[in-house]
């Protein structure tokens, strides 16, 4: 409200908006970390496409017939599955305004995100003593950075979660921190939601082929 | 949801953008289907009940994008009125993205593939 011109006085037309009215801090902040997940989306997206021209091409190497243990993977799908449920009441019970149950669920929720990187580092560490290295053929290259970008994202979310566990426990349920777990949990419901691509296009189909 | 909170969300609501939350029930729902979205195509591929692969892949694929659509609304909370229909637009953008990336990258490389020379063929040319 700095600028004193007044249409009415001068009778010109004003063109400009004297000064936008006053946002609390961080009100903006959910619409940018959802555009921020739109462009991971396409990250994975272009990752997808490469899989999917890629996919067929073994190489005379491994297939994902002679690769992948479904039974392994149904257990992974399960630990993420969880995680996002336990992080849901997280979210649930911050509302409430109950520090030690939120966290308790965040704490739980990490568990399960360790499960799931642990199991899937068994998968690769196993698949890699086999000789399914990323430069065996271009299906594994496609393979490893695919599945890969996944993992590397569920891990950066879990040093997140810790940092924030250390936020809640020094600062408690502060308006700051309750942002901060939203967009936490809006990244790992998006990475489960990536995760239903991976398991489908990439070890169910696969197994198909 | 406490008091505070409450005061606080008045003013996001000033501004339209009313984060949306679940409840209990929700999520439980959104988790509920979830499992089941996803059981029902591990144990079609392990058990391979259905008689054509074709047939399977579809329907996984069909299963994919329900559950997809699933934790966007149980788990994402998305709808088309938070951020004043903004994130709902940012998600069709992307949607749109995604789908000319895939669908063109696909359809391009298989062309270029089915078109490429035979080894053979490639040989005899100098």
């Amino acid at each position: 409200m700095t600028i004193a011109v007044n249409p009415t006085q001068t009778g010109e037309p004003v063109f400009y908006l004297a000064d936008e009215h006053p946002h609390p801090e961080g009100w903006s902040t959910s619409l940018g970390f959802w555009i921020y997940l739109m462009s991971d989306c396409l990250i994975f997206a272009i990752l997808f496409a490469t899989f999917g021209v890629l996919g067929g091409n073994y190489a005379a190497g491994p297939a994902p017939k002679d690769l992948f243990d479904l039974n392994l993977v149904a257990v992974n799908t399960s630990m993420l599955l969880l995680s996002s449920i336990t992080y849901g009441f997280a979210m649930l019970t911050m509302q409430q305004n109950k520090i030690a149950q939120t966290q308790m669920w965040l704490a739980i929720t990490g568990l399960f995100g360790a499960a799931f990187i642990g199991i899937e580092l068994t998968e690769f560490a196993h698949m890699i003593h086999e000789g399914a290295t990323p430069q065996r053929s271009a299906f594994l290259s496609a393979f490893f950075t695919l599945v890969g970008t996944h993992g590397l994202h569920v891990s950066c979310g879990l040093i997140w979660l810790v940092t924030l566990m250390v936020q809640v426990q020094k600062f408690g349920l502060i308006e700051a921190n309750r942002r901060r777990l939203m967009c936490l949990s809006m990244f790992w419901h998006f990475l489960d939601v990536v995760w239903i691509g991976v398991f489908t296009f990439v070890y169910l189909l696969g197994v198909l082929r | 949801m406490s008091t505070d909170t409450h005061a606080a969300g008045a003013h996001d609501h000033h501004h339209g953008d009313g984060h949306a939350h679940g409840t209990f029930s929700s999520y439980m729902l959104g988790f509920v289907l979830s499992v089941v979205l996803t059981a029902i195509p591990f144990w079609l591929v392990m058990s391979g009940t259905l008689p054509s692969k074709q047939v399977t892949a579809l329907v996984i694929m069909a299963f994919a994008v329900v559950q997809i659509v699933v934790h966007m609304i149980y788990f994402l909370h998305m709808n088309t009125t938070s951020e004043n229909g903004w994130s709902m637009m940012a998600l069709i953008f992307t949607i749109v993205m995604v789908v000319i990336a895939l669908s063109g990258s696909l359809w391009v490389m298989s062309h270029l593939n089915s078109n490429m020379m035979p080894i053979h063929q490639m040989t005899g040319m100098k």
